[in-house]
Formats: C-alpha cells, sequence, structure tokens
C-alpha cells in the first residue's frame, strides 16, 4: 500500500456548508475574545506622565543636555498626578523610554553573561568593549546595557503621606536565581571616564540589583517600559498623587522620552485595545465573508461535481490546448 | 607454401604463415568441389587439391551471430568438434571457404590504420615486466569506491562544495564569521552548512562502505594466469597487463584480453555481454589464426600488441600484434572485455591488455544523463528575482542605516545604545567604528547574512530528497512493473521527475516500441503464391516440426503457426515443380542468416531445444519459420551448416557470405550443396530485390509476388523478399578470387567486398517473399488514444515503409477512419515545397469550415516519409513542415534515418516551448532520446543503448500511461506547489525579521534567537514540504487514469506559473505583516524583552507556515499528520531548549511567555489573521472558477464518475489489477 501510495487517507473538501461552518465558527470564536479583550483592556486604568521636557528648569530648557550633563544643577522635579478612575492594588510603576533602542545590535551584544552569572567568570569581558576594564581591572558588570542602567527614581506621595514602592517580585524568578550570581558583586563599576547611568552599591550581590536585572532583560521595541516597583494600596479616584523625581537619566542627548507609567494590570496585560480591536475586525470579517458566501452559493450556485466546468467541456472536439 | 595458398589467405588478419602449428590443415588452392565427405549424410564442400602439408579441413566463415566481427575468421578449423573429427578421418582434402562480410568494414579499415608510436600502448605478451616496465599500466584492482578512510574528509568535502548551494552556504558562513560582520554567533552559523554536509557525507560514506566491499569481493575472485609455464590461480587485482590468462566457461573475464586461443579450433568464443551492455544474445570473438593453435604451458608465446590509449567505447578496438615476425591487425572481435561471460565454449587464453580502471568496463561506468528539469528552469528564473528581492532588502536596510548615521552622527559619541567613543584608554578612540561608509557597506553584508535564507537553497536540497522519493514510488509501481522481462521502471535522470507531468509532443519509435519486435512468420509467398492460410490454423497445429538425432528430439524453442497446406507442399519435396520451388524457399529462409543454434537441455532429457540465438529478430523468426515447415537449422560453425530437411540431416558449406548492410540492404549467402552444386541466395528488402531479380525470368511471378508483397505491408507485416542463383563453375571461380582479394585488401575493404557482393547478387530468380508480423505491444492501442485524449501529441517516427507505418497506424489507434491524411513523399525540394503549401491551405480550408459549422473539427494526420524530411529539414521549409505538423494531431514519419528522428524532435523543440519526450528502444532512437526533452528507453530485444541514453527506462510503450498521466501528474503537481511554498516558507520568515530590522535603528538585530533562524529552515518547517512533495495525491491514481484530460493542468502550467508566484509573494507579504505588527502593536509599550517577543514570532511563524501547508494537503494520510504537527512540536521542544540556557539572552523567556494572556491571543490571531485572504481566495476560486483538478476531486469524494462527460476509454485490464506489495 506505501509502495503504491495508497495509504488510507481522509480527503477533506471544501464545501459550501463546510466553509461556510468554518468562517461562521471564526467569527463565534473571534469576536467574544475581541470583546473580552477589550473589556479588559478598558478595565485597565493608566496614568502616563510624561516629565523629561516639564522637568528642565525654564533657565535650561534650550539646553537640556547641559542641565542633565552637570553636576551641579539640581535634578528634583515635583509632578502631580490625578487619579483618574479606582485604582486596585497592586499598581505597577513603570518608567517608559521612547526613541531608545534598548535593541540595537551594538548594544544588545555589549553584555557577557558569563561574568554576571559567577564570581569565576570576573575576568571575561568579551564583548564588553568599550566599557570592559579599567586600570584597576576589570568592570563588573561590564559593558554598555549595565553602563547606561536607568537612574531616575520616583517617590510618591499622598498628602503628605509617603506610599512605599516595593520592588518585589519586579524581576524575572529565573533571571535572579540563574543569570545573575549571588557572588557576584559589582566592581569598577561607573568608575571611569563617562558616567552613563545608575551607580550600584558594591556591598549587594548581582542576583539582589533588581533594578539592574530589570534593565538588563534588555527591551523588543524601541518604544518600552520596565518595571520599576509596584504600590501595594489602593487609590482612589481624584485623588492627587505626589511623585518626586529625581530626573538624572539623559535622553536629552536624543530626543528620546521618559514618562512616568502607573498601571493596573488585567489579563491581558496593559491598556491596549488594538487587539481586541483586531480580533473584533476579524471576527466581523469572517462573518462578513461568510454571509457573502451564502449569498454566492444562493445567487450562482454551482453544482458540486459539475461537469460543464471542464475544460474539455468548455472547449471540446478534444482539441484541447 | 605461400604461393600455394594466395587464394587462402582470405584477410590480413590470417596469413598463413603459421600454418605449420595447425598440424591438420590442409590447405587447399584450387576451386572448392564439392565432394561427398562425411559419413553422414552430410555433404561437405570440399576442394580436391594438392596439400602441402597435412589435410586440413578448412572451413571459414562462421557468419553466425556477431555482426561486428566476421571477417577476422577466415580461414580456419573446422568449427565443431564432431565434425572435425570426421574431415580430419576422411579427407585429404578440405573445404576452403571464405567468409567475409562487408558490413564491418569501418572497424577493419580502422584497425588497419596505422597506430601512432606515441599514442599506443605496447603490451609484450606473456611478459607483464617488460610490459610494465616504462609505464606503469595500471593494475587489475578496481576502485569503484572513491575514498579512503585518510582521504575521505577532504576528498568528500572537496566534491560536496562543487555545488552552488554549499559555496553559498559556505561564503555566508565565512562572512559571518569576520568580527564586523558577525550578525550570528559561529556555531548558529556554521550549523546549517555542517548539517547539509554531514548529512551527505554520512550518505557519502554508507554508499562507499557498499563499494569497498564489493570492490573487495571483486578483486579477490581468483583467476588462472599464466606464470613459470604454467596457470597458476591469482587474485584479479594482482593480474598485470601483458599475462597470459585463462578463462573457462562461465567464467568472468577479469580485464579486457586479446584473445589468443580458445577450446574451439577455429577460435571462436562466444562471450555473453549482459553485465556490459545488457544484451544477453551470444557474441562471437575470434581469436587470430597465427595465435591460436599456441599452447603456452608448452611454448613460450612472445609478441607485442600495439594498441590504443584505454577509452571507453565498448564496440571499438584497434590494435597490432607482432607475433613470429608477423604483424596482424586486431580490432573489436579479438578483444573481450572485462565484465563478459565465456559461454559454449570451454576456456580461452588470452593476453590482459586493459586491466582494472583502464577496462572499458570501467571507463564506461560513468552516471546517468543531466538534465535540469522545466520547472527547475521556470524556478531558478524566479530565484534571481528572490535574490533581487533580496538586494532590495538588504540595500533599504543600508540606505536606512546610513541615514540613521548620518543624522545622528553627532550623538554617536555618548549615545547609550551605541556609544562610539572608546574612553578606556588614554587616546579616546572610536569603538568598532569604521567609518561611515565601511559602516553602511558592513550593514549591507550583515543584512545579506541575515537574510540569508531568502534564497530558498534548502529548496534545492529538498527538491532533490523529493524526486529520490518519487523516484522510489515511480519505480516500485506495479502498473509499470514488466512481468515479461521481469524489469521494474528505472529512473536513471533524477532531475526531471517533474517534466513528465507536462508533455506535449509524444515521439515514439514503432518497432520495438510500440510493437514488440517479437517476429512472428505470418505468410509467405512462393513462386507467385500465396500461403496466408496459416493465420488461420489452430493453436494445435502448432508444435512444428521435431527432429531426431541419436534418440533425442530437437524441437524449435518457438513455436510457430503453420499453413497446413504448405507444409504438406513442402512435405511432398523436389517431386513436384512447387514443392521444388518451396523446399528452395525454406532452405534459403534457413541459411541465409546469421543465426546460431544453441541447444539447451530440457528436463525431459530426451527433449532437447533448439534456441537460434541471432541479433535480428526478422531472422530469428524466418528460421523458426523455416523449422516449422521442416527446414531446422541444427548447426552452424565457421564452415558449414547442417539442416535437417524433413528428418534427413544435411550438410552444406558455406562458401562465402555477404552481411546485410544499409547500402544495399540485403544479404546473401553462397551455398556449397551436397551435390556440389552451387547456389548463392540472397534476402532483402523488396526495393532493393527487385532490381537484382531478373526481370526476363518469370515476369508472371514477379508481379505476383509484388502483388502479395503490397497486400502483407499494407496488413502491416514486414516483408523480405528472397531470391536464388545458381552459380556456374566459372561464376564461383571469379568470385572466389575476388572475394579472397577483397578480403586480404588492405585498403577499403569494405567497398571491395561490397562490390562483390553485388557482382554476385544479381540475375537472381525470384523464390518469394515472406510476411513478418511485427506484434503490437499489449495495450498500446489504448494507451495511444489516452495520449491524444490528454492532447498529447503522438508522433510515430519508423524505419518501416509507408504503407506499413500507416497500417500499422491504424491498428494502433493512432489513425482513425475520419482523419484527412495528408501524405508527404516526394523526391525534390521544389515538390515538397508544393505539396506543404498545398497540404497547409487545405489544412486551413478545413480549419476555417470547421470553425464556422462549428462541427467537431475533423483532425488531420499528417505522413511524410525520410526522403522528402532530407529536402525539408535544415532548410527554410521547416518552418512550412512546422506550420502543418502542429495542425495535424497525428504525425507518422516512415522511412527516417536515427539522425532525422533527432531533427525531428528539434524541429518542435526549437519552436515552441512544449515539452516533447522520445521514446524507443533500439540504438537507432538514441539521437532522438538524448535530443527531448524527456527521453524514455524500452527495455526490450534491441540491447540496451536506447535504455543507456535515456532518463528514465522501462518495459513497455504502455506504461507511459500511468507513467505521464499519475506519475507525472503527481510529480509535477507536487513539485510546482511545494517549490512555491518553499519560496513563501523562506520570504516570510526573512520578512519577518526585515519588519523587526525597521525598529532597531536598522543594525540587524534579530529578536528571533539566532539558533531558531538557523533552525527554522532545517527541522521547524522542512520535513512537511519533503513529506508532502513525496506523498499528497491531488488525485487518485484511477480518476487520473480514467480522464487522460486531466493531465491538461501540467499542460497548461497550472501549478507553477508567474501568475501563482506573484500571487504567492503579495500573500507572503500580507502574512509576514499579519505575523509581524500583530504583536508590535500588541506588545508596544510594554515590557516585553527580545528574546520573548523574538518566541512569539517564532512560534507564530512556524504554526503559520505549517497551518499553510495543512491546508493545501489534499490527502490527509498518518505521514501528513505526524510530519505537520510533528514540526510544530518539534518547534516548540527546541524553542524551550534553547531557552533553557542561562547564558543565552532568552533564557526561561517562553515560560513567562507562556503565563501571559496576551501571548495565547496572539498565537491564536496570527495564523487566522494571516490565512484568511488565502482561504477567501483559494475558496472563491475554486467554487467560482473551478479547475478540472477541482471537479475531478469533487468527483471522486462525492460520486458520479460517469458523469464527467468527455471521451471515455476503456482502460487496458492492467490497471485494474489489485494493488500488490
Amino acid at each position: 500500500m506505501f509502495t503504491q501510495q495508497e495509504l488510507p487517507a481522509c480527503k477533506p473538501i471544501l464545501t459550501p456548508p463546510w466553509v461556510i461552518t468554518a468562517f461562521v465558527s471564526v467569527g463565534i470564536i473571534f469576536i467574544p475574545i475581541g470583546l473580552a479583550s477589550l473589556f479588559a483592556s478598558e478595565h485597565v486604568v493608566e496614568i502616563i506622565d510624561r516629565y523629561d521636557k516639564d522637568c528642565v528648569p525654564s533657565n535650561y530648557t534650550n539646553n537640556a543636555l547641559a542641565y542633565i550633563q552637570s553636576t551641579q544643577t539640581n535634578k528634583t522635579c515635583t509632578r502631580h498626578l490625578i487619579i483618574p478612575e479606582r485604582m486596585k492594588s497592586p499598581i505597577y510603576v513603570y518608567y517608559q523610554l521612547e526613541n531608545f533602542y534598548q535593541n540595537h545590535r551594538r548594544y544588545i551584544k555589549n553584555r557577557n553573561d558569563y561574568q554576571l552569572r559567577s564570581r569565576a567568570y570576573e575576568f571575561d569581558v568579551d564583548d564588553c568593549d568599550p566599557e570592559a576594564k579599567t586600570e584597576r581591572g576589570p568592570i563588573v558588570p561590564c559593558g554598555l546595557i549595565a553602563w547606561s542602567l536607568f537612574n531616575d527614581t520616583y517617590r510618591f506621595s499622598l498628602q503628605n503621606e509617603v506610599i512605599q514602592v516595593s520592588k518585589q517580585d519586579i524581576v524575572w524568578k529565573s533571571d535572579q536565581n540563574h543569570k545573575f550570581g549571588s557572588n557576584v558583586y559589582p566592581k569598577n563599576f561607573q568608575s571611569s571616564g563617562l558616567i552613563g547611568g545608575a551607580r550600584l552599591n558594591q556591598s549587594i550581590p548581582l542576583s539582589k540589583q533588581v533594578d539592574l536585572i530589570v534593565w538588563m532583560r534588555t527591551a523588543a521595541l524601541p518604544t518600552f517600559r520596565k518595571l520599576y516597583g509596584k504600590i501595594e494600596v489602593e487609590l482612589e479616584a481624584n485623588q492627587n498623587l505626589t511623585v518626586l523625581i529625581q530626573n538624572n537619566y539623559n535622553t536629552y542627548s536624543f530626543a528620546g522620552k521618559k514618562k512616568l507609567v502607573l498601571s493596573t494590570t488585567s489579563w491581558i496585560g496593559g491598556k491596549n485595545d488594538f487587539l481586541g480591536i483586531a480580533y473584533l475586525a476579524v471576527g466581523g470579517l469572517c462573518l462578513f465573508v461568510a454571509i457573502s458566501f451564502v449569498l454566492l452559493y444562493l445567487l450562482k450556485p454551482r453544482p458540486l461535481e459539475d461537469p460543464s466546468y471542464l475544460s474539455w467541456n468548455i472547449n471540446p472536439a478534444g482539441l484541447s490546448n | 607454401m605461400a604461393s600455394n595458398r594466395p587464394l587462402l589467405i582470405p584477410s590480413p588478419r590470417t596469413p598463413g604463415s603459421n600454418q605449420e602449428d595447425l598440424p591438420y590443415t590442409p590447405i587447399s588452392t584450387d576451386l572448392p568441389k564439392p565432394i561427398p565427405a562425411n559419413p553422414k549424410p552430410v555433404a561437405l564442400m570440399e576442394v580436391n587439391k594438392p596439400v602441402d602439408k597435412s589435410p586440413v579441413p578448412e572451413s571459414v566463415l562462421n557468419s553466425s551471430s556477431s555482426q561486428r566481427s566476421i571477417s577476422s575468421i577466415q580461414s580456419r578449423a573446422s568449427g565443431a568438434n564432431s565434425l572435425r573429427e570426421v574431415s580430419f578421418s576422411d579427407l585429404g582434402s578440405k573445404p576452403v571457404r571464405h567468409g567475409s562480410r562487408g558490413a564491418d568494414s569501418e572497424a577493419l579499415s580502422m584497425s588497419q590504420k596505422e597506430i601512432n608510436d606515441e599514442d599506443a600502448r605496447l603490451v609484450y605478451i606473456n611478459d607483464p615486466g617488460k610490459t610494465n616496465e616504462r609505464f606503469e599500466f595500471a593494475g587489475n584492482s578496481i576502485r569503484t569506491a572513491k575514498y579512503s578512510v585518510l582521504t575521505f574528509l577532504p576528498r568528500n568535502l572537496f566534491e560536496q562544495f562543487h555545488r552552488v548551494a554549499y559555496i553559498y552556504f559556505l561564503v555566508i558562513a565565512i562572512l559571518n564569521q569576520l568580527p564586523q560582520l558577525a550578525v550570528f554567533g559561529r556555531g548558529a552559523s556554521i550549523l546549517p552548512l555542517a548539517f547539509v554536509l554531514l548529512v551527505t557525507a554520512v550518505k557519502d560514506a554508507y554508499e562507499d562502505w557498499r563499494r569497498h566491499r564489493s570492490d573487495k569481493i571483486e578483486n579477490n575472485r581468483l583467476a588462472t594466469v599464466l606464470e613459470n609455464n604454467q596457470f597458476q590461480e591469482k587474485k584479479w587485482k594482482d593480474i598485470k597487463v601483458g599475462e597470459i590468462l585463462k578463462i573457462s566457461a562461465s567464467g568472468t573475464i577479469p580485464c579486457d584480453m586479446v584473445l589468443l586461443s580458445t577450446s574451439d579450433p577455429t577460435g571462436v568464443a562466444y562471450v555473453q555481454t549482459i553485465n556490459l551492455d545488457g544484451e544477453s544474445n551470444l557474441k562471437t570473438r575470434y581469436a587470430k589464426q597465427e595465435t591460436l593453435s599456441k599452447v603456452p604451458e608448452k611454448e613460450k608465446i612472445s609478441g607485442l600488441i600495439k594498441c590504443e590509449k584505454p577509452n571507453r567505447n565498448i564496440y571499438g578496438f584497434q590494435a597490432n600484434m607482432e607475433i613470429d615476425g608477423k604483424r596482424v591487425s586486431l580490432g573489436p572481435s579479438n578483444i573481450i572485455l572485462r565484465g563478459c561471460e565465456i559461454k559454449n565454449t570451454t576456456w580461452v587464453i588470452g593476453v590482459a591488455v586493459y586491466a582494472g580502471r583502464e577496462t572499458k568496463a570501467m571507463l564506461n561506468s560513468s552516471g546517468a544523463p543531466s538534465k535540469r528539469s522545466r520547472l527547475e528552469t521556470r524556478m531558478n528564473r524566479e530565484i534571481i528575482l528572490l535574490s533581487l528581492f533580496l538586494v532590495a532588502l538588504c540595500t533599504v536596510v543600508c540606505v536606512c542605516a546610513g541615514v540613521w548615521l548620518r543624522r545622528h552622527k553627532d550623538e554617536l559619541n555618548y549615545l547609550p545604545f551605541f556609544r562610539k567613543a572608546d574612553f578606556s584608554e588614554d587616546d579616546q578612540k572610536n569603538y568598532n567604528y569604521y567609518g561611515w561608509g565601511m559602516e553602511i557597506f558592513f550593514t549591507f553584508l550583515m543584512s545579506v547574512i541575515v537574510f540569508q535564507i531568502m534564497i530558498p537553497i534548502s529548496l534545492y536540497i529538498s527538491m532533490e530528497l523529493v524526486r529520490v522519493g518519487q523516484a522510489y514510488f515511480m519505480i516500485r509501481d506495479d502498473q509499470m512493473y514488466d512481468e515479461a522481462s521481469n524489469s521494474r521502471f528505472q529512473c536513471r535522470a533524477l532531475n526531471i521527475n517533474e517534466d513528465l507531468g507536462q508533455i506535449k509532443y509524444v515521439f515514439s519509435d514503432k518497432t520495438g516500441t510500440l510493437t514488440e519486435n517479437k517476429m512472428e512468420f505470418q505468410c509467405a509467398s512462393i513462386w507467385g503464391a500465396d500461403y496466408s492460410g496459416g493465420k488461420t490454423s489452430s493453436q494445435g497445429d502448432q508444435v512444428g516440426h521435431t527432429a531426431q538425432v541419436d534418440g533425442q528430439i530437437l524441437r524449435p524453442k518457438m513455436k510457430v503457426k503453420v499453413d497446413p497446406e504448405l507444409l504438406q507442399l513442402s512435405k511432398s519435396g523436389n517431386n513436384t515443380e512447387e514443392g521444388k520451388h518451396i523446399n528452395d524457399f525454406f532452405l534459403a529462409l534457413a541459411a541465409c542468416n546469421t543465426i546460431v543454434p544453441l541447444v539447451v537441455e530440457t528436463s525431459d532429457p530426451t527433449v532437447r531445444l533448439i534456441d537460434y540465438q541471432g541479433e535480428s529478430p526478422d531472422e530469428q523468426a524466418l528460421v523458426y519459420a523455416a523449422a516449422a515447415y521442416g527446414f531446422m537449422l541444427i548447426e552452424r560453425t565457421s564452415g558449414h551448416i547442417v539442416i535437417d530437411v524433413h528428418g534427413e540431416r544435411q550438410r552444406f558449406n558455406v562458401l562465402g557470405l555477404h552481411e546485410f548492410d544499409s547500402d544495399r540492404k540485403r544479404m546473401s549467402v553462397i551455398l556449397g550443396f551436397p551435390d556440389r552444386s552451387v547456389k548463392v541466395f540472397v534476402k532483402g528488402a523488396d526495393t532493393t530485390m527487385f532490381s537484382v531479380i531478373d526481370k526476363s525470368l518469370n515476369m508472371n511471378v514477379i508481379r505476383t509476388t509484388e502483388a502479395n508483397l503490397h497486400s502483407y505491408s499494407s496488413t502491416g507485416l514486414r516483408t523480405l523478399v528472397v531470391g536464388m542463383r545458381e552459380l556456374n563453375a566459372t561464376e564461383f571461380e571469379e568470385w572466389q578470387s575476388s572475394y579472397e582479394a577483397a578480403s586480404t585488401a588492405l585498403i577499403g575493404r569494405a567497398a571491395l567486398l561490397r562490390k562483390v557482393a553485388s557482382n554476385i547478387e544479381n540475375n537472381l530468380s525470384i523464390l518469394g517473399a515472406s510476411g513478418i508480423e511485427d506484434k503490437l505491444q499489449q495495450g498500446v492501442p489504448e494507451a495511444i488514444e489516452s495520449l491524444r485524449i490528454a492532447g498529447i501529441k503522438v508522433w510515430v517516427l519508423t524505419g518501416d515503409k509507408q504503407e506499413t507505418a500507416i497500417s500499422i497506424g491504424y491498428s494502433s489507434r493512432l489513425l482513425t477512419g475520419q482523419m484527412n491524411q495528408i501524405v508527404i513523399n516526394k523526391n525534390s525540394k521544389e515538390s515538397c515545397k508544393r505539396s506543404l503549401e498545398d497540404a497547409l491551405t487545405m489544412s486551413a480550408a478545413f480549419h476555417n469550415t470547421d470553425q464556422s459549422s462549428g462541427s467537431n473539427a475533423r483532425t488531420h494526420a499528417l505522413i511524410i516519409d525520410g526522403t522528402s524530411l532530407v529536402y525539408i529539414l535544415d532548410t527554410e521549409l521547416e518552418e512550412q513542415l512546422f506550420q502543418l505538423a502542429s495542425r495535424c494531431s497525428v504525425v507518422l514519419c516512415c522511412r527516417v534515418a536515427p539522425l532525422q528522428k533527432a531533427g525531428i524532435v528539434a524541429l518542435i523543440k526549437n519552436r515552441t516551448d512544449d515539452m516533447t519526450l522520445a521514446i524507443g528502444d533500439g540504438a537507432n532512437d538514441v539521437s532522438m532520446i538524448q535530443m527531448a526533452d524527456v527521453g524514455i528507453g524500452i527495455s526490450g530485444q534491441e540491447g540496451r543503448q536506447a535504455v543507456m541514453a535515456s532518463d528514465f527506462a522501462m518495459g513497455q510503450f504502455r506504461f507511459l500511461v500511468p507513467l505521464l498521466f499519475v506519475h507525472g501528474h503527481w510529480n509535477y503537481q507536487r513539485m510546482g506547489y511545494m517549490i512555491l511554498y518553499n519560496f513563501y516558507r523562506n520570504a516570510v520568515f526573512v520578512l519577518v525579521l526585515f519588519w523587526y530590522v525597521l525598529f532597531t535603528c536598522f543594525s540587524l538585530t534579530t529578536a528571533i534567537n539566532e539558533w531558531s533562524s538557523v533552525l527554522y529552515s532545517v527541522i521547524y518547517t522542512s520535513l512537511p514540504t519533503i513529506v508532502i512533495g513525496i506523498l499528497d495525491k491531488d488525485l487518485s491514481r484511477r480518476i487520473l487514469l480514467k480522464y487522460p484530460q486531466l493531465y491538461g493542468a501540467g499542460q497548461r502550467d497550472e501549478s507553477y506559473n508567474s501568475r501563482l508566484f506573484w500571487l504567492t509573494i503579495a500573500d507572503t507579504l500580507w502574512q509576514s505583516m499579519a505575523a509581524f505588527f500583530l504583536p508590535l502593536f500588541a506588545y508596544w509599550e510594554t515590557t516585553i524583552d527580545g528574546p520573548s517577543i523574538g518566541d512569539l514570532w517564532t512560534l507564530a511563524v512556524v504554526i503559520m507556515v505549517n497551518v499553510h501547508l495543512a491546508m493545501d494537503v489534499v490527502r490527509w494520510n498518518w505521514i501528513a499528520h505526524a510530519s505537520i504537527w510533528g514540526s510544530i512540536i518539534a518547534t516548540c521542544i527546541c524553542v524551550i531548549i534553547i531557552d533553557v540556557f542561562p547564558t543565552l539572552p532568552g533564557y526561561w523567556a517562553i515560560f513567562h511567555l507562556v503565563g501571559d494572556g496576551l501571548f495565547w491571543v496572539c498565537l491564536l490571531g496570527i495564523p487566522v489573521a494571516a490565512l484568511i485572504p488565502r482561504f477567501v481566495v483559494k475558496i472563491f476560486v475554486q467554487y467560482h472558477r473551478p479547475s478540472d483538478t477541482q471537479i475531478a476531486r469533487e468527483a471522486e469524494k462525492f460520486g458520479n464518475l460517469r458523469e464527467l462527460g468527455g471521451a471515455e476509454i476503456e482502460m487496458n485490464p492492467i490497471f485494474d489489477h489489485p494493488p500488490r506489495r
């Protein structure tokens, strides 16, 4: 049977009932999913505050770069956020960077995972140039990614009552346990001429440096959020949340945007209507196609296996082309 | 003595000087006169004459089987041992016989040419030391194995890199090793190359191991070699050039050797060359007169053979041998080649001239011809488009990258994600930056690396695998298994399987292809009387004639229907005039040929069968017929034949034989009768025979014979005319002297012999004519009808006469009564031109009336003969012929020469894009087979040359139907789909990568893990396309055979054309965008990290691509299920495995991803959104503009095949055989 190519086989044919069933069922599956996504997305409360421009003092407006690079200027900046709706805990605090290509090929490879994992690989600084070593020895953690660690800080207060931002569980356990060593301590970090971002406490092992771990999981897209922490209290609508921002991170040199994001979450993640709409569109389209085919079958029926459609019946006499 | 025997030296190859060595060889110089020579009723033709030393029967001419060689055998002791004793004992006289044949003279004259010393290989007989002193000739050990343990790696790699695909892989891999360009890790970039190399290397190693094993067995076989004056066993591999070997009956020849002597006193040896060229009939080879009596053990043979350099021509050999101070020339008939087997000869002794890899057999062991399929040619065109597309993508990337760098050039130093400046050293340098221009250049190269699979290199490898699979199924197909010859279909060319689905023209040979080439004697016209009653006689009458010899019954192996009336008349013998003519006629049939009777034992010890071996099936048929009518050829030696005439054994001396040649188109034999009369019998084609028949005699007989001939040939019989003349002494003497002179001539022997032949072949009295039926092969008419219904134009090209060709045309249903026949047989260019023009206008007129009347078109058949073709081919008339031919649905070309066949194929091939297929079985079809797009060889009666030249070989013409309609259709459809699918599969992945690059500052980051990129075309998506390419069937065999019209799908390029290509590309664009942008927008402004979204893209693309394939699968058997769903599962497993390495950036990403609702929503949404447009279009086209295939598929599934209309034909019962395994 096998050698004669006669294996038992099922040979489905797309008959009109099948086709219509298929389209209708896709529609029936997709529309509820779309609605569910939209519904979930609608229930996410999200506050986005772009602060990079507004946090530059007015006298530096035209020279933001000088402001951010100067060690003398006051980087503190206060923002007031009105809570639009009640936000259930946990409220996720993100910083959002735009136009920051964490997926640039030069950047994404500029790290050494061996060094991050184990002290034994401390001198393993391949691929880390130009932030590989100093005169005092190798940099730990080496490479551009670590070097450019985000260093703005946020402090939240509600009517002068400080709201704690928890850094618990903001990183993947897998990263913490296996990717970043518990015996690897920062060394020579940010000690060379050019400071890229945050400094690290040299007495805390890398596996506990959660901000670093978050930062090191490089974003896929040039507009991305990174989890800063979680607020474990609920915020009521119309409350005025005060944020004290240390605006340290230099995005001014490349016109990057910085945003602070507070968001609740749902099964679908953050606030994003796109998928819901897409699902509705696909589902709707399928229903439309189903209806069109029903009309087509009714208006212009072609019986299956209708021989009059055969080329040799259309063009008889065996003189087929 | 020499002076005594000038006439006895018939050829330069047989100088008589070593006659002394032949103790019993009498020499005769005068005219042969018949004398009773034998105690038995066998007459010996002999010569009274002074003998110089000892009496010897010298008979000659074994005109027996080999066409190629007879001239070398002239004077020599008579053949069979039994007779020889007789001759020795009773005569002091001896027959002289000289045979010769004109036809082989090319070879002869070639070997006469001086072989240039520098080109020659010098072989000192029995002195291998000296032979090999100057040049080390190859030893006899052979190595078909290509590699040894040491050389395997370098050589195998070297050979593999001869393929362009691998070079492409290699260049990409090397590029990637440059630090500036390292897009992928080293390991990942080498993996695909390493994988293919490894697979191929393992395959090669296995094959080579098998060759090593068979080499070893071959090399260690034992042969008997003369060493220290005695024959000793020696391994084949130790045989050296120059050594003398002795091979016994049924032994295999270890190396090419020149025959020195054989057990046969005349030096004849029979060899079977089945291992060499596949022909199973015995061939005769001859030892030289000068050497055949030497006994190597007793006396030292020494001599020098000067022969040409080793070459692969198995039918040619030229050499000189210097022995005992004389120089004799050697030709192809004096050499036996490695691999042949000795048959019917007790032993042979020969000297090795070519050994080991220099033997002709080894030089000929070459692969099949290489052609490229139409589909692949088209595909290559589209691959160029894809390359341009690749270049365009790379250009976009590098231009954008350049613009970006330029716009940000002031920021680059400090840009956190770029950081051009390196402050770690004291002097500030640029880190990893080579200037604007170079960066653009590097970006370009890197993008080539990243987008490399845009060029679907893996497609070439998949196609090879698929073709191997398809070939396997074609070979195993029981419907193409020929039980008669126990041969399966053969795929000799592996890369044109899919061409079988697009054939529009079939050029067929007739004899052996449409017909069986098993000739059957049907009727005879003897002395004007037509005896065609045999046809009606019942099977019971077929026992035929038997002869008793020594208490044993001899019976011809093949039975022939006999005409009882004719049998009765022939038994009545010479008593009546009529009986006399009949006897002469059958005597001529039995004698005038080159058939060798072989006696075969049967299970019944008292019965033995006579098997007539010969090269011409016509002759076989005639000899069997003669045997059935009581003229049984029992024995043929070089000098005489024994014929059992109605139970009475008669011996005739064969005094001379003029071989058939294509100029004379006849052959003749000069027989010495027991009553001492000498007669010449001639048989040949009617066209040439009537010119040599004495018209003054028996006008009536000639006329009635001509009429009979006409009626025979119009019923499709092959005809031969037989004539005879009695020679008087003077004539004979004259002939003999000129014959001797001609055969000893050094220059122009062929022409001289031809002249001698023409001189003797004249003024014949006509005996009669024979009609031989060339039976149609089983299933031929049905097959031709199917081909016609399928819209394939069938052209038959034959060497036969016009009447025969037309009659075969009718019997094979090629021609029908409704057809309008256009016959062109003209003798000049002008008349050809005129008839072409007439025919054109006429067919145009018909065409118009048909159109206006709307009736069924009356089809035209063109019948054209070779002579007209001479004036048409290669002239400006070709174009007209082409136009005319393209209006005709059938074309019959008769009387065409082999080269014309190729010319006709070229006529079509050069003017249209249509695929041509040539099918034939004989050497004369080779040129046509090679010229056509697809060449098919029928492994039939006429040897293997056609098969050797063909792309596919099979046993029967009717297998063409399943081959084209079933396998061709499937192969084409599968391959066309597979190519498009592979384009899509690779391009969609590349585009997903490309879209992402646009979001990474054009820096060629890939979110998809590099290992996944590499495994994508190796593991994730490769198996299903191969499996589907081998196994999927759009329609069942039954329905394809029932409706040949379905074959039109391939002829109309329905599975692969530019429109489909562009549709596929558009679909690819949409699908890639759906796959890319859905996650992009879903994950915009989220915390998604690169590897995670990469995993999503990987899975989404793989699922999409496999579901796309699944949507197009027609037949879901378990293998298809396993491969498609298995691939998706394998992908998941691979993605998981890749994500468990902590040192890779994507560590654990997939496990976080599956906890995310968004991921699942995307994963479900992408394939659906991506495939909906394709699905809608597919359904719409299927519904609104269904293809034939689609309707047939519906009919196959739901029902009623009968309603499909169109011409149904009754298929041969063979198709209804239950499938066997």
